[in-house]
C-alpha cells in the first residue's frame, strides 16, 4: 500500500511538536510575566484621589516626618491614614480657602470621612505588620520608594509574595541604622552586606527559617 | 417530631464482620441487655464514650473505621448527578473568567476626629460586667475600632478571676444576632421610641389618678441597684402598684431555705479554696449559679499536682439525680432521685447533729463515708445545696455547715445580692391572680418571656389578654411580644450603661462598648419612661451613685478607676451573723415518687433566653454531648424498663445521627412528646426534662428546636413532678450527638488514677507508653534542619482539672471565626469546632462483679473529659501527605495551615490520628449578613468552602505578643517573651486552669514544668508523631473505703 503521507510531512510533524512545546512555554512565560506586570500588580500606577494630596509637597518640600500623620506605624500593624483633624491642624490656617481643599474642610464640617482610594492593597490571607519592620530597621522607602518625590502616590513595589520573601530570605540587604528608618534619602552603601549582617545579629532578628515560616505572615 | 420511615430493628446475631452491603442496609440498634452481658465478662479498666462502643457490636465497629463518616463528602441534598454536572460546567466556565478581573478599588475611610487613646489597627479592652439572672460576671471585652469582638474574663473581678463560661463567651454573638428586634412597635406596627415615651406618660397619668392600682411590673431577678432604685421610685409614685419577679430557671429553694433556717433571706458565699472536703447536694456549683467561675477556680487550685507523688487534694462528694459538670468530675458520686437527695441530707444532718432519719435505700455506705470525712475536717468542709433542690435541703445545708463549724471559714452569709428577693413562684402567682381578676390595667414586662415559660396551668396567655395595656421589653420579638401592645427592643449589655452586684455583693459597672446597633433601650430607660423623670439616663444615675460611693475622695478619679477596673474595689458585702434553726424544726419529708420528672435549665440555652445563639445551640452539651436539641434524659435501667432505645444510622454517612425513640409524657394534665436519651450515671426512675427548647418565636436559629418542657411544667411542681405517665410511641427522632464522631477506637488515649494509685506510681500515665526511641523515623527530623531553635510552643492539658464545661470550645469559636454548621451537618460529622471535648466513661470492673444488673459501669460510671485540639505534631502525619504544601511545619513547630494553598483533598485529615482537622464541606460561613461581619476577629482569616482548617495554637496571638516583645525593651533589639504572656483563647477562658501554653525551650516555663512531670503523656505515643500538646493523667481523690472495684488488681484487656 502506498504511503498516505509523503516523507516531507515528517518535517511538519516535527515542527508541530517542537513549536507546540515552544508555544506552551511561551504561553506560560506570558502568563507569569503578565501576573508580574504592573497591569496586575498595579505597580507604579497612580490613583485618582478625592483630594490631590501630594507627598512630594508635604514630605519633600516641607520636610514633615512620616510619623506626623502615620501615627500608628511604630506600634501597630497598620501605619494609619490620618483623621481629617490632622489635615485641619495646619489647613485651618494654611491654604484655608483654596478650592481643592474643600473636601477636607467639608469632611471636618460634616463629620463625614474622606474616602481615600487604597494604593497598597496586599494580597488576601496576608497579615503584614508595619511596627515590627520599622522597629527592626526596615525603612519606609525600602518598600514605599521615594514617597518624597511622588506628587501623587503610587505603589513602587510589586507586593508579590516573591518580593516579600526576597527580604525575608536576605535581611542584610535592607536593614539600616535605626535613625535612618524614616529617612527618604537613605541608600545602601557599598558595605551594606556587612552592615546588614551586623544589624541582623545585633537586633536579634530571626533567621530565614523562622522568617519564611508560613505563619509568620499567614494565619 | 420528624416522622421518618419505620426501620427494621432486628439485630444481626451473627458475629462475622459485616459486608459493605449489609452495612448499607442495616442500622445498629442499641441493646442494653447485650451491653450488660458484655460487661459481665470484663475485667480491669476500660474507657468508653458510647454504650454501643461498650457492646463491641460489629456494625458499630465498622462505623468507627472511617475518618469522616461514610459518604460525609456526598452532597445528598436535592441536586442529582445531572444538575451537578450542569453546575460544574457553569462554574468551570466562570472560574476561567474570575481570574481576569482587576483587584477591587478598596477605600480607606479614616476617622474625622480620632478617639483619644486609640491606635489604629490595635484592639482596645474595656471592663464591663454581664448581668444574668441575678448574677454578674466581670468581663474584659476586646474591641476593634469600636466593634466588640471577643469576650474574656476580667482577671481582677472577684466573680471571674480572668475566666469565663460558655454563656459569657457566646454573648457577643447575641449582640450581632440579625434576628434581634430592631424597632419599637405598637400593636405590631412600627412605631418610635418617642411615641412610646409619650404613651408611657399618658398611661402613667391615668395610673396616677388611681394611685397605680392597676400597674404591675414583671421582671426577672434584679441585681442592678440602678434598676432597683428606678422600680422603687415607681412604687413610690404609684403606691398601690406591685412589682413581681419571675425567673423560670431560678430555684426558690435558696430563698425559702434561708427563711427556713434563718428566718430571713440571705446570700450564701463559699470559700471553696479553704474546703478540704466538699459535699454537693445536687448542686452544680461549678457550672451555674452566682460565683460559679470563681468557685471552679478555687476548687481546682486545690488540685495542682506537683508531680512529686506527695500531693494532697481536696475531695468532692456529689449526690445528684442527673450527671452535671460538677457531679461527673466528682471524686465520689452517688446518683439519687432529687427527693432522695433531701432525705440523704436529713440522714446526714441526723448523723452529725444527732437525731434519727433514715437514709435512702443503698446510700448508707456513702453516707457513712461522707459523714466521717466531713467530721474529720470540721471547719474545712463545705456543704452546698443545689439551686433546684427543695427549701429543706437548703436549710439542711445551712445547718450542716453550722454544725461542722464551717460558717466563717468556708462559707459566710451576706445581705441578699438581688434587690427585694422573693419566691418567684409566689410573686408570679400573685400577678397571675391579679390578672385573672381583671385588676391589671398596665403591665410592664421587663426582659421576661412569660408566655413561653410560665407554668402551663396558670394559663398565662388568656390572663394576659385581660390586661389593658401590656408593655414588653425584650431583645427579640418573641412569644410574649406577640401578645403585647407595646414592644421595645432591649439593648444588649454591651450597648448600655448600668450596674450590677456580683455574687459577693461587689458593685460592678456595666460599661457599653458600642452604641445600640438598633433602636434598642435598656430596662432602666423603659421604667424611667413611666416615672416623673422620663428622660433620665442610666449613665447619670450610675455616676450619681458612684459619687456617693466615692465618699470624700476625688469623685472623678474614683469613677475613672472603677470604670477601668470594671468594679468598685472593696464593695463586697460584709458577712452577717445568722444562726440556723435545728433540723427538728423542718417540716416532715415527702415520700419519693416512683418516677420523678425533673426540670432543669439547659447547659447551653439556659431557660430559653439563649435559644437563638448558634454557638450555644451547636455546642455539644457537657455530659450528653447532644447538640441542637434537648431530650428527655433517663438512666439505662429506666430506659430498658420503659422499652426505650435508639438506632444508629449507618446510611448516607449520617454517622452522628441517632434516631432515638419518641416518648409521650403525660404530666400535670398536659402532654408533650420528646425524644428520649439514655444517660449513664443518671439515677434510676428519674426523667430529666431540660428547659429552654421548643421555642416558637426565638428567631431563625432557635425556633422549633427540641421540645418545650414548659408544656408539662405545673406551678405545683416546678422542679420535681411525680405521677407522670410515659408512653413509648412508634416514632423516632434524629438526634445529633457528637460523641459518636471522631472516635479513636479503644486506643489508650486517656490515663486515669486515684490519688493513692498516683502516689504509688506517679508515672501511671506512661504505664503502657510505647513511644519509639527518639530519632526512629523516616521523616526528616526538623531539629537537624535548624528548627525549634528559638521558641518551641507547647500546650499541656491537665486532665485532673478539666470538668468539661465547654468554655474553651466557645472561646475558640469566637476567637477564630469558626462557623456554625447546623444540626443537619452535625449529624454528618461535619461540626467545625477546633477544640472538642471528649467525654469518657470508665468502668473499673472487678472479677467479683457477679450480677451484671448491679454493674456500676452503666449505673454510675466514672466520667472524664478530654479536650482535644490540634496536637501540633513534630512528626506530623498531615504534613507528609499534602500534595500542595498547604500544611507545613513552622520553625517553632506549629503545623501551619495555609488556606490559600489548600485545594481540599482532605488527605491531611485522613492521615491525622487525632481527628482534629475540620473541613469546610460547604460554605458554612455567613458572608452576607451585615451584622455578622462586625463580629469577626480581623486577626484571623474567614475561611470559605473547600478549605481544611484546624487549631493554630492561636498563632495570631503568638505573633502579636512576639511583635510587642520585639518592639519593647532596647530599641531594635526587644525583650524576650515572658512566660504566660501568650495566652491562647482556650487557656484564657478555662475556669479550672487546665490548659497551659508556653515555650518548651524555656525550662522554667509553666508548660515545661508540666511536661517534665511523670504524669505527662502523649496521645498515641506509639505512632511517634511527637505531639506538642501533651496531657497530664487525671487523678481523682475518692474516699478509699468507697470504691472496692478500683482496688482489685488491674489487668489491661488485650
Amino acid at each position: 500500500m502506498a504511503q498516505i503521507f509523503h516523507r516531507s510531512t515528517n518535517f511538519i510533524a516535527r515542527f508541530s511538536l517542537f513549536s507546540g512545546i515552544f508555544l506552551a512555554g511561551l504561553a506560560l512565560t506570558a502568563v507569569l510575566g503578565l501576573a508580574r506586570s504592573p497591569y496586575f500588580t498595579r505597580q507604579n500606577v497612580t490613583r485618582e484621589q478625592p483630594v490631590q494630596f501630594s507627598h512630594k509637597h508635604h514630605v519633600g518640600d516641607d520636610g514633615i516626618d512620616c510619623r506626623y500623620c502615620h501615627t500608628a506605624v511604630e506600634s501597630s500593624a497598620t501605619a494609619g491614614v490620618p483623621p481629617t483633624k490632622t489635615c485641619m491642624s495646619c489647613h485651618s490656617v494654611l491654604y484655608n480657602n483654596v478650592g481643592y481643599l474643600e473636601p477636607v474642610r467639608e469632611s471636618y464640617r460634616t463629620d463625614k470621612s474622606i474616602e481615600w482610594v487604597k494604593v497598597h492593597r496586599l494580597a488576601d490571607y496576608v497579615y503584614f505588620n508595619h511596627s515590627i519592620h520599622v522597629n527592626k530597621g526596615v525603612g519606609c522607602s525600602t518598600c514605599h520608594g521615594r514617597v518624597d518625590q511622588m506628587p501623587l502616590t503610587f505603589q513602587s513595589s510589586t507586593l508579590l509574595m516573591e518580593w516579600c520573601l526576597d527580604c525575608h530570605r536576605g535581611t542584610e540587604k535592607v536593614l539600616r541604622p535605626l535613625d535612618k528608618v524614616y529617612d527618604m534619602t537613605w541608600e545602601p552603601g557599598p558595605d551594606q552586606a556587612e552592615l546588614g549582617k551586623k544589624f541582623h545579629a545585633e537586633r536579634n532578628i530571626r533567621d530565614t527559617t523562622e522568617l519564611t515560616s508560613c505563619s509568620t505572615c499567614h494565619r | 417530631m420528624d416522622g421518618m420511615s419505620h426501620h427494621d430493628h432486628k439485630r444481626d446475631v451473627d458475629n462475622h464482620p459485616p459486608t459493605a452491603e449489609e452495612i448499607q442496609l442495616k442500622e445498629y440498634r442499641l441493646d442494653l441487655a447485650a451491653v450488660r452481658n458484655k460487661l459481665a465478662g470484663k475485667q480491669g479498666k476500660q474507657y468508653w464514650r458510647t454504650l454501643e462502643e461498650l457492646s463491641e457490636d460489629p456494625h458499630f465497629t465498622d462505623l468507627l473505621h472511617r475518618e469522616f463518616p461514610r459518604a460525609a463528602s456526598e452532597w445528598d441534598d436535592a441536586v442529582d448527578r445531572r444538575d451537578f454536572l450542569k453546575l460544574m460546567g457553569a462554574s468551570l466556565a466562570l472560574a476561567g473568567m474570575a481570574g481576569c478581573g482587576l483587584p477591587d478599588q478598596d477605600r480607606i475611610v479614616p476617622y474625622v476626629k480620632q478617639p483619644e487613646g486609640l491606635v489604629l489597627g490595635k484592639p482596645q479592652y474595656y471592663a464591663t460586667v454581664m448581668p444574668f439572672a441575678g448574677d454578674a460576671l466581670g468581663l474584659l471585652v476586646e474591641s476593634h475600632e469600636g466593634r466588640p469582638t471577643k469576650i474574656e474574663g476580667n482577671p481582677e473581678h472577684p466573680a471571674s478571676l480572668g475566666a469565663s463560661d460558655v454563656l459569657a463567651q457566646a454573648s457577643v454573638l447575641d449582640l450581632y444576632d440579625p434576628d434581634r428586634a430592631k424597632v419599637t412597635t405598637y400593636m405590631g406596627e412600627i412605631s418610635t421610641w418617642e411615641s412610646f415615651q409619650a404613651a408611657a406618660q399618658g398611661l402613667a397619668t391615668s395610673q396616677k389618678a388611681v394611685n397605680g392600682a392597676g400597674l404591675r411590673i414583671l421582671t426577672g431577678a434584679i441585681n442592678s441597684p440602678a434598676v432597683a432604685a428606678q422600680i422603687e421610685n415607681l412604687l413610690k409614685l404609684f403606691p398601690q402598684a406591685h412589682w413581681h419577679q419571675w425567673e423560670p430557671a431560678g430555684g426558690d429553694g435558696a430563698f425559702e431555705g434561708a427563711k427556713l433556717a434563718f428566718g430571713r433571706p440571705v446570700n450564701t458565699v463559699y470559700r471553696v479554696e479553704k474546703a478540704d472536703v466538699i459535699l454537693s447536694l445536687d448542686a452544680d456549683f461549678m457550672a451555674s449559679g452566682p460565683g460559679h467561675i470563681r468557685y471552679t477556680k478555687e476548687f481546682y487550685r486545690r488540685r495542682n499536682l506537683s508531680g512529686s507523688g506527695k500531693d494532697e487534694m481536696n475531695r468532692l462528694y456529689v449526690v445528684e439525680p442527673t450527671p452535671t459538670v460538677t457531679g461527673a468530675t466528682a471524686d465520689n458520686r452517688l446518683p439519687l432521685k432529687a427527693n432522695d437527695v433531701e432525705l440523704f441530707a436529713r440522714a446526714l444532718a441526723a448523723k452529725i447533729s444527732g437525731g434519727s432519719a433514715a437514709a435512702p435505700a443503698g446510700s448508707d455506705p456513702f453516707l457513712e463515708a461522707v459523714a466521717a470525712d466531713l467530721q474529720k475536717h470540721r471547719g474545712a468542709s463545705l456543704v452546698v445545696a443545689g439551686e433546684q433542690q427543695s427549701a429543706e435541703t437548703h436549710a439542711l445545708a445551712h445547718q450542716l455547715n453550722e454544725a461542722l463549724g464551717n460558717v466563717g471559714s468556708t462559707v459566710y452569709y451576706t445581705e441578699p445580692v438581688t434587690a427585694a428577693p422573693v419566691s418567684y413562684r409566689e410573686s408570679f402567682h400573685d400577678l397571675c391572680a391579679a390578672m385573672a381578676r381583671g385588676k391589671v390595667d398596665l403591665l410592664i414586662i421587663v426582659g421576661a418571656n412569660p408566655v413561653y415559660d410560665a407554668p402551663h396551668d396558670w394559663d398565662f396567655v388568656n390572663k394576659l389578654k385581660k390586661v389593658g395595656t401590656v408593655v414588653h421589653l425584650s431583645s427579640h420579638y418573641n412569644e410574649t411580644s406577640e401578645y403585647s401592645h407595646w414592644h421595645v427592643p432591649e439593648a444588649h449589655f454591651l450597648e448600655t450603661w448600668g450596674d450590677a452586684r456580683a455574687f459577693d455583693g461587689t458593685y460592678s459597672v456595666v460599661q457599653p462598648l458600642i452604641a445600640p446597633l438598633y433602636r434598642a433601650h435598656s430596662a432602666f430607660e423603659v421604667l424611667a419612661a413611666f416615672s416623673d423623670k422620663p428622660g433620665v439616663s442610666a449613665y447619670d444615675t450610675v455616676r450619681e451613685r458612684m459619687k456617693t460611693l466615692a465618699g470624700a475622695g476625688d469623685a472623678e478619679k474614683f469613677w475613672r478607676k472603677s470604670l477601668n477596673d470594671g468594679f468598685v474595689a472593696g464593695s463586697a458585702f460584709a458577712p452577717i451573723s445568722v444562726s440556723a434553726k435545728s433540723a427538728a424544726a423542718l417540716p416532715p419529708a415527702k415520700a419519693t415518687a416512683a418516677i420523678e420528672f425533673l426540670f432543669r435549665p439547659d447547659p447551653s440555652v439556659y431557660d430559653g433566653r439563649f435559644a437563638n445563639n448558634g454557638w450555644l445551640q451547636e455546642l455539644a452539651k457537657p455530659v450528653s454531648k447532644i447538640s441542637w436539641d434537648n431530650a428527655a434524659l433517663m438512666s439505662p435501667a429506666t430506659a430498658e424498663k420503659l422499652g426505650v432505645t435508639h438506632t444508629i444510622m449507618s446510611r448516607g454517612g449520617e454517622h452522628g445521627q441517632i434516631r432515638s425513640a419518641v416518648i409521650e409524657i403525660a404530666l400535670s394534665n398536659s402532654k408533650v412528646t420528646a425524644a428520649a436519651w439514655v444517660v449513664p450515671g443518671q439515677a434510676d426512675g428519674v426523667v430529666v426534662l431540660p428547659l429552654g427548647y421548643g421555642r416558637k418565636k426565638a428567631g431563625y436559629t432557635g425556633s422549633n428546636k427540641g421540645f418545650s418542657a414548659y408544656a408539662v411544667r405545673a406551678s405545683s411542681a416546678l422542679w420535681n413532678a411525680a405521677d407522670g405517665k410515659i408512653t413509648v410511641t412508634s416514632d423516632d427522632y434524629p438526634i445529633a450527638c457528637t460523641q459518636y464522631h471522631h472516635n479513636v477506637e479503644g486506643r489508650k488515649i486517656l490515663s486515669t488514677a486515684t490519688l493513692e494509685e498516683y502516689k504509688q506510681n506517679p508515672a501511671f500515665a506512661r504505664e503502657h507508653d510505647e513511644t519509639p526511641p527518639d530519632g526512629l523515623t523516616l521523616y526528616k527530623d526538623y531539629r537537624e534542619l535548624g528548627y525549634y531553635q528559638g521558641h518551641k510552643w507547647a500546650m499541656a492539658i491537665d486532665l485532673t482539672k478539666c470538668n468539661g464545661c465547654n468554655a474553651c470550645v466557645v472561646a475558640c469559636q469566637s476567637e477564630n471565626n469558626i462557623p456554625v454548621v447546623g444540626k443537619d451537618q452535625v449529624m454528618r460529622g461535619r461540626e467545625m469546632h477546633w477544640i472538642r471535648i471528649d467525654r469518657y466513661y470508665e468502668t473499673g470492673l472487678s472479677t467479683q462483679q457477679d450480677d451484671p444488673k448491679e454493674n456500676p459501669a452503666l449505673a454510675n460510671p466514672k466520667t472524664y473529659f478530654q479536650p482535644v485540639p490540634c496536637q501540633q505534631c513534630e512528626n506530623a502525619p498531615c504534613e507528609q501527605v499534602c500534595p500542595v504544601g498547604a500544611t507545613v511545619h513552622s520553625a517553632e513547630g506549629l503545623n501551619d495551615m495555609v488556606y490559600n494553598r489548600c485545594i481540599g483533598t482532605r488527605y491531611c485529615s485522613n492521615n491525622c490520628p487525632y481527628k482534629v482537622r475540620r473541613f469546610n464541606f460547604l460554605r458554612f460561613q455567613d458572608w452576607e449578613t451585615p451584622s455578622l461581619k462586625l463580629l469577626r476577629n480581623p486577626e484571623v482569616t474567614v475561611r470559605s468552602r473547600g478549605v481544611m482548617e484546624k487549631c493554630t495554637y492561636c498563632v495570631q496571638r503568638i505573633n502579636n505578643v512576639r511583635i510587642t516583645a520585639e518592639r519593647e525593651g532596647e530599641p531594635g533589639v526587644g525583650r524576650p517573651i515572658r512566660d504566660g504572656e501568650i495566652v491562647t483563647a482556650c487557656e484564657q477562658a478555662c475556669p479550672s486552669e487546665a490548659i497551659v501554653f508556653g515555650d518548651a525551650n524555656d525550662p522554667n516555663s509553666r508548660v515545661s514544668k508540666l511536661r517534665a512531670q511523670q504524669r505527662n503523656y502523649n496521645l498515641l505515643g506509639e505512632l511517634n508523631a511527637r505531639p506538642r500538646t501533651t496531657y497530664l493523667g487525671a487523678v481523682r481523690n475518692p474516699h478509699p473505703g468507697l470504691a472496692p472495684a478500683e482496688k482489685s488488681e488491674k489487668k489491661e484487656p488485650a
